[in-house]
């Protein structure tokens, strides 16, 4: 069966405000349907750049530029281009179906309960069956209801680390996105959590697509299907993960990823 | 040998503000105690404020200035917490990079202009506009409380601005990241994360309001009746013991001193009360 691409960048170049040279220059590639896509490269590549044009978060902030194309499959299957929305009202549509996971875990100062039903709520769900059903269904999802669900009803910051990172993936879950974009989730949390966080994002594949930058190559090499490799702004090579950690075609990934630089 | 001196010096300081607030309260009480023991507890419901004949000692109480500090204190809370919570998220998350350096030291001035000022300028320009749209003298409870309110902006508003600022940014994306609007993250992110911050602004500003008295004084009407409209003239606590402290004696200067006790005591409860109502139910 052939792979569908969810999302893909096409020729996107994108630059800082002020900033004399792009930090992306002429990327294309796939976000590939119910598959795990790993951007690796070297600090400073602009792989979490990529990530965070991919829902255009970076349109908080102002005087940026986007040059090219991200496109995004509809719900009838063709593809539209998210760089030409406009409203705000579109970019909120599009981050509901593009979810998005930080790097440090980032729960509300609100309850559990509270903190997975914000998204829905902000939606225009208000029914208490329909929040409840949908809440617990996203925390268990998550793999962290047997743990918190006893205390909906406590302040999400009495989590520890890798609980409060589920409960922020759960928080995306539960808006049903079709991309969930993965920035160095793992990268503040400690061994055990990150195996849980691994597994619960390999789990995930079932029903979004996923996009994570990670420093950690055998995160990489572990979770994904496919991985791009990114050096000073341009991608250098993008093929199944296997390819690339046994067999690549370029030069430069072989020394990335063996250890020769970065 | 200097980790000592110095351990010893903030052990030092520290005690210092515990025997001034000691000393303070000693005092107060002390010089009241003639009028506690004449009028007791009825002072705070008697509203009259009368100097005896020759021997006899009068009658005094405290009725009218403490219902004029509490509602003029009331009237510029009301209109100075959202002013100053608008100006704080104008500053932190609406305005253009241009205006917010002249609108952040336009707070700054405001906040460090000496109190006699303000008075001044709300007696000659103020309540001329209030006289004129509300009728009445024009100098009075509204007057006072909105001047006061004026007061106390700017220091709110920088406070909770300062606050507001410390927001992760990652915690604001993580919002927007939900769809959420930017209403929707001043509201859900940004106020509960700096709510600490922004009710210890409202206390201490509470407090300034509750003291003030130069500014009050210029404006509030300083006349010993009870406001019946919000546009009244009347007294508050601080007005009344700097315009009569020069003359007052035996039992007229006890009896200020019990009113500062009490502002004193007010002061006390309502700041207690906001601190443990609104910060002690996190611990």
């Amino acid at each position: 069966m052939e792979n569908i691409d969810v999302m893909r960048a096409e020729d996107l170049s994108f630059t800082y405000p002020n900033a004399p040279k792009p930090t992306l220059k002429s990327i294309t590639m796939p976000i590939e349907k119910n598959k795990i896509t790993a951007l690796i490269g070297p600090s400073g590549c602009g792989k979490s750049t990529l990530l965070r044009a991919f829902n255009r978060i970076h349109d908080l902030y102002p005087g940026l530029k986007y040059e090219g194309k991200i496109l995004l499959q509809k719900e009838d299957g063709s593809m539209e281009n998210i760089l030409e929305y406009k409203k705000e009202n579109e970019l909120i549509k599009l981050r509901q179906r593009v979810g998005m996971i930080f790097q440090k875990p980032t729960p509300f100062p609100m309850s559990i309960y509270d903190n997975v039903a914000y998204g829905l709520r902000l939606s225009g769900i208000k029914a208490k069956s329909e929040l409840d059903g949908r809440v617990e269904k996203a925390l268990q999802g998550s793999a962290i209801w047997g743990e918190v669900k006893d205390r909906l009803n406590t302040s999400a910051m009495g989590l520890s680390g890798g609980q409060q990172q589920r409960l922020c993936i759960a928080r995306a879950v539960a808006l049903k996105p079709d991309v969930l974009l993965f920035d160095e989730p793992t990268s503040a949390l400690d061994p055990i959590s990150t195996g849980a966080i691994e597994e619960l994002i390999a789990e995930l594949k079932d029903e979004v697509s996923v996009a994570i930058v990670t420093h950690n190559m055998q995160q990489a090499s572990r979770l994904s299907d496919y991985t791009a490799f990114m050096y000073l702004g341009d991608l250098i090579e993008f093929d199944k993960t296997k390819k690339i950690f046994t067999n690549p075609s370029e030069k430069m990934t072989e020394d990335y990823i063996t250890g020769r630089f970065g | 040998m200097t980790g000592k001196l110095f351990k010893d010096f903030s052990i030092f300081s520290a005690i210092l503000i515990l025997i001034i607030l000691a000393a303070i309260f000693g005092i107060l009480y002390v010089y009241a105690s003639d009028a506690i023991h004449t009028f007791g507890f009825d002072f705070l419901t008697t509203s009259s404020w009368q100097p005896g004949e020759d021997d006899d000692g009068g009658v005094f109480g405290g009725y009218i200035p403490i219902v004029g500090t509490l509602l003029a204190t009331a009237i510029a809370m009301i209109i100075a917490v959202p002013i100053a919570m608008g100006i704080a998220i104008f500053l932190t998350e609406v305005a253009f990079p241009v205006l917010i350096k002249p609108v952040s030291i336009a707070i700054e001035l405001l906040a460090a202009i000496p109190s006699i000022i303000y008075g001044m300028w709300g007696l000659f320009y103020f309540a001329p506009i209030i006289q004129h749209t509300f009728g009445g003298s024009g100098v009075g409870l509204l007057t006072a409380g909105i001047v006061l309110a004026i007061m106390i902006v700017p220091f709110m508003s920088a406070i909770t601005k300062d606050a507001m600022n410390t927001t992760p940014s990652v915690l604001k994306e993580s919002a927007y990241a939900m769809g959420a609007t930017k209403f929707e993250v001043i509201k859900d992110v940004i106020m509960p994360y700096s709510k600490t911050a922004i009710i210890g602004s409202v206390i201490l500003a509470l407090g300034r309001a509750l003291g003030e008295t130069m500014a009050v004084a210029f404006l509030i009407g300083s006349i010993m009746k009870l406001p019946s409209k919000i546009t009244d003239p009347t007294t508050s606590i601080p007005v009344l013991l700097a315009n009569n402290f020069s003359e007052a004696q035996d039992l007229e200067l006890s009896s200020m001193f019990y009113l500062a006790l009490i502002l004193f005591a007010v002061s006390f409860i309502i700041i207690s009360f906001a601190k443990f109502y609104f910060l002690g139910r996190r611990r």
